[in-house]
Formats: C-alpha cells, structure tokens, sequence
C-alpha cells in the first residue's frame, strides 16, 4: 500500500471548547479530535477498543476520555485503555499554526 | 539423607500443582526437575479465555514466575520436549539430547485441541484453542481477518467465539448437536444461552457437520454434509481436546484413552505416576482442573509416602467465562427414570435453576443468569447431601426477592468457596483470622482461592467482609462520592454550601480531589450538587454532563441518537403525529416507537441533523436522556372510562408541566391513575397517584426497573393543588438529599418513609419546600429551543467536520 503523509487542516481553533471533542471523518477514517482543558489539541481513532462507542462524545477529564458507552478511560494522548479494562485506539498526530488545527496522517 | 530426584514431563497446571503440593509436604525429600516443551513458566491457561476478551493480559497470567522455581531450586528446562522414556534405566531422554535420571518420574503432559479429520483441516488460518501461542495468533488474526468461524459449541468454543467478538470480528459457531454445550446443559437453559449470545452478537448454525475446509492455501469458508457452505477467513477448532499419550505409548506405558492410572494415580509401571488431563482414572479423562487439583492433592501425598485417602474420581462441575452470561452446571443435569428435577424459570429475568434429585439426594444442578448458588450447591452434590425442602425454597427463591442475609455467611465452614482449587470457607476464615489476611489478593496468596478461573473472587470478598466484621476498615468502607476523594456525598454538599464553592474545578481544587480533573463519576454528581444548592447563580457545566443530557438526545449504539419529544401526560393530536411522522421520513429515522412512557421515539438520527429536527418538530423535550422528570404517564380516567373518578389527564399533565426540565438526582417518574384499577401503574412509580372516591391517594418511591419495588402511601388528599403541592415538596426534598445517582426507591429506603412523611405533612415545612423548588424552577429554558437559537452551540456541538479526500 503507498503510504503518504498528508496534512489535513480541520477546523479552526475557535471550532471547539475546551473539554470538548469535534467528530472529523476524512475519507473513511473517523476521528475524534479533543481539545484539552489546557488548550492542547489530540485525536484518536473515534472507536472504542471495547464494543465500538463513538468516543468523541465521551467526557474529557484531564487528558482521558470516558466512553459514553460502558465508562472505559482511555489517555487522548497515547490512545491507551486504562485500568482495570485493557487495549488502545490508533492516535493521530495534531499540529496547531495560528488558529487552524491540522491533521497528520 | 541423599535427595531422591523427582521429574516432571509437562509444565502446566496439573504437574505443577502437584509439584506445589508436594513441597507443602516436604521441602527436603525431592531434588526436581521439570520439562516442558512451552517457552513460558506455568500460567493460568484458563485464563487465556480473558485475555482473547480483553479482560486480562498474557503477562498477568502467570501462575509460578521464573523465581518461584528458583526459590524452590527446581530445575527447569523450558521449550525442550521429552522424548523418550527408558523405564529400566530410569532415564528420560529429550529432543534436544539431555539424558536425565529419575527416582520418580510423573507424566502432565495434558492434552492438545482435537483437530477434526477433514480435508483442509491444515490451511492457513485454522487453528485450536490451547496455549499462549494459539492466542496470539487470534489476537493477530482479528486485525487482518473479519470473518471467523467456530467449530464447536461446548464451553471452549464459546469462549473463543466471544473473545473474537470482542476483537471486532464477525462471527458463527457451528456445531454438530442440537444445543449448545450439550455435555453441560438441558435444552432450557441450552435456548436461554443461545438467546444471550445472540443478543451479544454471536451466530449460529446448530446440527451442521462440517465435512471440508474450502480455500486455496488459505481458508476461505466451509462445506457442511447438506452441501450448505459458510464464507469465512479464520477457523477455531474446539470440538475437544485429546490426551498427549504419545510418550507414554512409545514409552510402553499402559494406554487406553488416557495414561491409565490407579487410584494413587500410579500407571502400571513402577515409579512413573500420570496426573493432568493426561491421565485416565476409572475410564475418565478430565478436562477441568478441580479434579486434576484433587488427583495433584493424593497424588502429592502417595509420592511423599503420607497416607491418603484414594482418588475416587471426581463430580465435575462448569461455569463459562463469557461476561454478562452467568451459566453453572455440575453433576447430573438432566432428570429421567429415578431422577426428579424441581426447576424454576423466570422468563422475564432471563433466569433458570434446575435441580435434579435421585430420592431426597440433589446429584445435579442446572443455574442460568443467576450463579451465585453454584458453590454451595457444588458441595451438596458432592456429599450427595440429603436436601431439606427449606434448602430447595431457599435455592430456588425468586432472583429479585434480596433476602438481605449474605450467601457466605449461611454457609458451612465445610462448604467450598473456590471450586478449581478445592478451598473451604473454613480455609479461608482460618487464613483471615490467623494470617492476617485482609484483602482478597491476601487470601489468595495464602490459601489459592480465586487463583485459577477467578469465579469465587466476589464470595471471598464478601466473605472477607463479614469475618473482618467490626475490624472492616471503616473508612475505607464509607461510601465516598468516587474514587477522587475521600469525602462522602453529604460532606461535598456541606462544603458547597458552607464555602460558597460554584464550579466543580473550584470543589476538587478547594477539597483536595486526588485526581486534577476528577472522573466520569464525581463531575456530574458535582455539577447536580452545585446547581442545586445554588440554583439561580450556577451555570451549568456542559461538559460535565453524560452525552445524552449534553445533546438533549439519546445515544444509541452506533453514535446515532433517539429524540422523544414531550406529550405531556401521554396524550397527543392529530398534528403532533403528523409532525413527528414527517421528521420521521424526512430525516431517515431507522424506528419510530411507542415508549413504555407513553410517548413517541425517533430512533436512528444523525447528531448534526438533531437541531434541524428539532427545529421541525417544533415540540419541547421529552428530557427522555435527563436526571429530571422524566413522564407523567396518565389513564384515560373520568373522562371517557366507566370507572373512572377523577380526571386523571388533566392533573398528570399539571404536574408535568409543573415539575418538568429541573435537575433531580437521578430520573424521576410519576403516574396518575383515576381508579384503584390503576391503569397507570401508579404503585410503581417515584410518584403516583390514584384517584379514589372524594380525593386522591399518593404513593411514593415505586420502581419498575432493575430492583422492583412497589410504592408505599405517602397519604391521602382531598383535592388536585393539593397533590400538586404534596407532589413539589416530596420532590424537592428528593433533591436536596439525595445522593446523585440514587432513585427514589433506594433513598426512601435509606431515610426512612416515616421521616419523609413527617416532613412532608408539616405545613411550614411543605410550603418551604415548595418555594424553593419554585426558585430552581425559574431558571429553566426549554433546551431543545435554545440550542436552535444559538449558532455556537449549534456549530460547536452538533456539526461534524467532514474533510474530503
Ligand atoms: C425508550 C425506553 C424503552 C422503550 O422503548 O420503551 C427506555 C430506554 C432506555 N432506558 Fe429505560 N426506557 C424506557 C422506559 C423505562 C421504564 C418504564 C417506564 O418509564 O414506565 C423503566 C422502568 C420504570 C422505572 O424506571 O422505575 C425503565 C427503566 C430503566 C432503567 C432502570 C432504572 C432503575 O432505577 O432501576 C435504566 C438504567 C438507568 O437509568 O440507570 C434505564 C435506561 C434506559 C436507557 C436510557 C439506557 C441508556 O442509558 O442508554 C435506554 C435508552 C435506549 C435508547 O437507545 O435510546 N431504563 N425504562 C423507554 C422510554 C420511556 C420514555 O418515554 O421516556
Ligand atoms: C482457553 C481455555 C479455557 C479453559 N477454561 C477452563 C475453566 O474455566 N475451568 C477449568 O476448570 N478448566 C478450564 N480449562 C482447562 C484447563 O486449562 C486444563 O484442564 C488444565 O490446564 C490441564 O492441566 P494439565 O497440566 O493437565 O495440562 P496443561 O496445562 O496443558 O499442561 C501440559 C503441559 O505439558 C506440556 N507437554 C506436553 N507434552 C510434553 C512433552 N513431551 N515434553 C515436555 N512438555 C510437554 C504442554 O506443552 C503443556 O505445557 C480451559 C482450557 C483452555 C485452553
Ligand atoms: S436499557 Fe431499557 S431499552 Fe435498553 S435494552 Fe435495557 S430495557 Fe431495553
Ligand atoms: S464501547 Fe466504549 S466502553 Fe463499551
């Protein structure tokens, strides 16, 4: 498969809260992109490891995430399930230039 | 004395069980040695079902790690198989060439998947279901591969298949007989099993014999002997297992379908013992390892010359490891000639017992959805206990009745808690008192209960809780609001009110939460806490909110959501039905449903057509999602029925719009019936109400849900504003102490009805209730309305964004 690296602005800043997630489907591939209480900005793939929840519309707390559908805690910025439920979720790389927010494929 | 040298082919659960139990005897009698052809120290392979489900990891399975060999200066040789056995020279000989001498030499081989004979059994992508590796290649399969298929519908296969599940993957089990786990279960509780699965997700094919795997090298479906083929890119094996008995037949060992063995699990040649699923005792070879624990047990003893009881062989009991499915079967499951069964079935709860008698003795045992009987009923079995009729009532007792007596405490000391490993309550009571053992990891290191399939883990603890009694860390007991503080519900709101504290950032800071943001658990509690005590300066924290109440819909699982709009009192028009119906087409609603709250649901909408729908409807919200009032449900009363005696519509829909959109501590529900025929189903609701002759009665903290409780009578009034009043005070009193998350059935239970009365019936106190409520009231806007008129919530919240590619 060729694999390119793509850059792919979403939205602008302003787009989203704080604490709050924004579902982005670029092509096939949906992702939640969450903005941080401090203002970071990290997407994972919108799946949840456990039965398929859509996570962006989970509550952020801190740098987790609580999927709306069984309360499983994943870290937005590693992807990875946290105890005691175990797994993780692909993680996309986010840029932030002046007021867009960037995905990086 | 110079050391005899033991060695053990097979380095899995039953051989170094035995090993374990043999040094519990002695210490200084063997020097061992064991060999086997896996790269890993012993593990729990039975828990390999938890790892394919995601419950568990590889490396938190390991049962002995490389330092207990160690410690115990046992020699071990992994990834190295015996080959051969010389008995007259007492050597074992390996693969990779090791000559090793031995006193006494004890085969646990164990056994391998049966793999059926059938042409393209040995493409790529079938595979059996046995060790670690096996695993992996599940776990690998399911990232590449979607559709599996599972041979095999007993306990095995369906573990796998639920495991593969939970991978993500599409799949069928296919089985040969009629019902699932036919060796464990009657056709009953066989149906109930497969219905659970399906609502899992789990296919099915019953009676297909599956004669050819199809495929070029690698699979690609299977062919049944009715000619029917099923596509499929990843096979499991799990028709059975079958015992390593290679070595021993090479060996000359005496073989039939296991190593045989005597009852002091000796073969018929001297100094070489069989113990594992290897070994064959009276015509049975196990599959389980409680029995292979009980065969380590004597076996331990006869090899150490300590006198015991003989092996007799042993009642087998099985509980599947798929989560949300409790099933246990032990013994003789199904009745017929002498054998009596006495079963209950509660169809609506989904559970089934069964027990099967031969005269007064219980010798089998059937559970479904509901196991927690499974060990006491186990050790009656196995002392084929003559059963009293208050113990039949007392297993047999409706699910839901909770007899408030805890299951360990009416307990014998003799009766087993830990089925796999053989320990007692007494055991377990022993090590708590004598040993100091206060935590169910505690208990488990000192006495093994909990250590193999983990099935007893919810007994110890409750068993720990009643023996550590008074001595039961009473702070670590108090309900704290979550894990991010130490502080309970009523302490929080103390402090909120006390310290002015408004907004929950402001609580976890000033409170010292152990955690900077807080959890899933504490934020809304919180944000419910702050706004009502301080219900007219909160602003309410939209991200603190579950989806549902952030979105004002319903999540559905496929990200979708529900909108119910208000039909006050579960009365409608032409119009609305002809509004609801249009939105319905025009925005591709996948189900329209009549609720069990005498409303409608639009099922299958997308998040970003939510406002626009709304919008349409141009009704208010049904707050279907919220913890509010959810419906008033009414009966058609005096109106148009002959019975009727009060206008039962006009004064639930008063209420609704009374009480409706305010915050509550958990979901609050309310029905006016207008006769004691109560079509309303008034007797179990939050609150309800029933129209008698002169005045309305009033019922309070029903619950039809998960724990049914019927309402208990608050009182009687005269007239419809008096209910209205007795209704706002009951239910602003609920809001100011109840605990977030508490429904009313539960917190009336916790304060006390008759404590609630008093309240409620004092005048002053009911009027100030009431002005209070008044106060939170006013600040409520219809939210679905308010979100139309805003475009930042609109784009922030509902529109997703979509990058073309
Ligand atoms: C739609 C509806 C089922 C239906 O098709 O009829 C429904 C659907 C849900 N109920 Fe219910 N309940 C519905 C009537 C009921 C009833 C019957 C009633 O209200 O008369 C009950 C039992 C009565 C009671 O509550 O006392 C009921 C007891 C529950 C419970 C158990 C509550 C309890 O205290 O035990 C839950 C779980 C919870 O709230 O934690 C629940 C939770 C749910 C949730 C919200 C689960 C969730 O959190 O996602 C369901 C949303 C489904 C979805 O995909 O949208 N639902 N639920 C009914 C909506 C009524 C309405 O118009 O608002
Ligand atoms: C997925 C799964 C779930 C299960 N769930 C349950 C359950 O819920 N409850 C329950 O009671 N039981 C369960 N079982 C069964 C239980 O795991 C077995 O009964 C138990 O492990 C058998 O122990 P054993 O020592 O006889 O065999 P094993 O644990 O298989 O050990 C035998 C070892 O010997 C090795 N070996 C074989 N031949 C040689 C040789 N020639 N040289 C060197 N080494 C050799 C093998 O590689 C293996 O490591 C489950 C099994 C599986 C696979
Ligand atoms: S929560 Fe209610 S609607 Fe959902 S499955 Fe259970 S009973 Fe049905
Ligand atoms: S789907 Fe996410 S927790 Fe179950």
């Amino acid at each position: 498969m060729k694999h390119v690296v793509e850059r792919v602005k979403v939205l602008r800043v302003d787009e989203v809260a704080k604490d709050f997630g924004k579902t982005v489907q670029v092509g096939d591939v949906e992702i939640a992109l969450f903005r941080l209480k401090n203002g970071e900005f990290y997407a994972i793939e919108n799946r949840c490891p456990h039965r398929g929840g859509v996570l962006v519309e989970g509550m952020v707390s801190g740098q987790h995430v609580f999927c709306p559908m069984h309360d499983w805690k994943i870290d937005v910025t590693t992807g990875k399930v946290q105890e005691p439920d175990h797994g993780c979720v692909n993680t996309y790389k986010v840029e932030v230039e002046g007021d867009d927010v960037y995905i990086v494929f | 004395m110079e050391k005899k040298k033991l060695v053990l082919v097979g380095n899995g659960m039953a051989g170094v069980k035995t090993i374990e139990e043999i040094l519990n005897v002695s210490k200084e009698k063997f020097e061992i040695t064991i060999i086997g052809d896996e790269p890993y120290p012993n593990y729990n392979r039975i828990q390999l079902s938890k790892v394919l489900q995601g419950d568990t990891t590889l490396e938190d399975i390991t049962l002995n790690d490389w330092a207990w060999y160690q410690e115990n200066d046992i020699q071990l040789y992994t990834n190295e198989e015996v080959t051969k056995i010389d008995s007259d020279k007492q050597l074992v000989m390996t693969r990779s060439g090791l000559k090793l001498p031995y006193d006494e030499l004890i085969l646990a081989t164990g056994s391998r998947p049966f793999i059926l004979p059938i042409p393209g059994a040995d493409k790529e992508g079938v595979t059996g279901f046995r060790n670690i590796q096996d695993t992996d290649a599940m776990l690998k399969a399911s990232k590449t591969y979607r559709k599996a298929a599972v041979i095999g519908g007993g306990l095995l296969g369906l573990e796998a298949a639920r495991g593969l599940l939970n991978l993500g993957m599409d799949v069928t089990v296919v089985h040969l007989g009629e019902s699932l786990m036919d060796r464990q279960l009657d056709q009953t509780a066989a149906n109930l099993l497969k219905e659970e699965l399906e609502r899992q997700g789990m296919k099915f094919l019953l009676k297909k014999n599956t004669k050819k795997i199809l495929g070029k090298k690698r699979v690609e479906g299977l062919r049944f002997s009715d000619g029917e083929e099923l596509a499929c890119d990843f096979v499991i094996m799990a028709v059975g297992i079958k015992p390593n008995v290679e070595l021993a037949i090479e060996s000359g060992i005496h073989v039939n379908r296991g190593i045989v063995v005597n009852d002091y699990l000796q073969t018929d040649i001297p100094h070489i013992y069989a113990v594992g699923e290897c070994a064959e005792h009276n015509g049975v070879a196990y599959g389980l390892v409680a029995p292979l624990f009980e065969q380590a047990k004597v076996l331990a003893n006869a090899i150490c010359d300590v006198e015991t009881a003989p092996y007799n062989g042993s009642i087998v009991s099985t509980q599947l490891k798929v989560s949300g499915v409790e099933v246990f079967s032990a013994g003789e499951y199904i009745e017929g000639g002498e054998k009596k069964a006495l079963s209950v079935f509660d169809d609506q709860d989904g559970v089934y017992k069964k027990l099967v008698f031969n005269g007064q003795k219980l010798v089998g045992a059937v559970l479904f959805g509901d196991s927690r009987d499974s060990n006491r009923l186990l050790s009656l079995i196995k002392k084929q206990a003559d059963v009293s009729d208050t113990t039949k009532v007392s297993i047999l007792q409706p699910i839901g009745g909770e007899t408030g007596e805890s299951l360990v405490a009416s307990m014998s000391a003799d009766e087993i808690i830990c089925g796999c490993n053989g320990v007692s309550k007494g055991t377990i009571v022993q090590a708590i008192h004598e040993k100091g053992c206060t935590t169910v990891d505690g208990i488990k290191s000192c006495t093994s209960a909990t250590r193999s399939c983990g099935g007893c883990k919810s007994l110890v603890s409750e068993l720990l809780e009643v023996t550590l009694g008074d001595n039961f860390d009473a702070s670590a007991q108090k309900e704290t609001l979550c894990g991010c503080t130490t502080l309970s519900r009523d302490e929080v709101v103390e402090e909120i009110r006390e310290k002015h504290l408004m907004t929950t950032r402001e609580v976890m800071h000033v409170l010292g939460w152990n955690t900077s943001d807080g959890c899933s658990k504490c934020r809304p509690a919180l944000n419910y806490y702050i706004g009502m005590v301080h219900p007219l300066e909160y602003e309410d924290e939209n991200e603190s909110r579950f989806v549902n109440e952030r979105l004002h819909a319903n999540i559905q699982k496929d990200g979708s959501f529900g909108v119910v709009p208000r039909m006050y009192g579960g009365v409608t028009t032409p119009e609305q039905l002809r509004k609801i119906a249009d939105v319905a087409e025009k925005y591709n609603a996948r189900l329209l449903k009549v609720t069990g709250g005498q409303r409608i649901d639009i099922f299958g909408i997308e998040k970003q057509d939510l406002p626009k729908v709304w919008e349409e409807l141009d009704m208010p919200s049904g707050y279907a999602y919220g913890k509010t009032l959810r419906t008033v449900k009414t009966c058609v009363g005096e109106t148009f029925c002959r019975f009727g005696t009060q206008d039962s519509m006009s004064l639930g829909i008063a209420l609704e719009k009374k009480l409706e959109r305010v915050g509550t501590p958990h979901k609050f529900k309310m029905a006016v019936s207008a006769c004691p025929r109560n079509c309303a189903e008034s007797g179990i609701k939050d609150f309800g109400v029933v129209g008698v002759d002169g005045g309305w009665e009033m019922y309070v903290g029903g619950n039809g849900g998960t724990h049914l409780r019927a309402a208990d009578l608050l009182g009687k009034v005269k007239t419809a504003e008096e209910v209205i009043e007795y209704a706002c005070a009951y239910f602003q009193y609920y809001r100011e102490t109840g605990i977030y998350m508490e429904r009313t059935s539960k917190w009336l239970e916790r304060m006390g009805l008759e404590n609630i009365k008093a309240v409620i019936e004092n005048p002053k106190e009911r009027r100030e209730l009431y002005a209070r409520l008044d106060l939170a009231l006013k600040v409520h806007e219809e939210p679905w309305k308010k979100i139309i008129n805003s475009d930042k919530l609109r784009t922030e919240l509902f529109e997703k964004v979509v990058v073309q590619q």
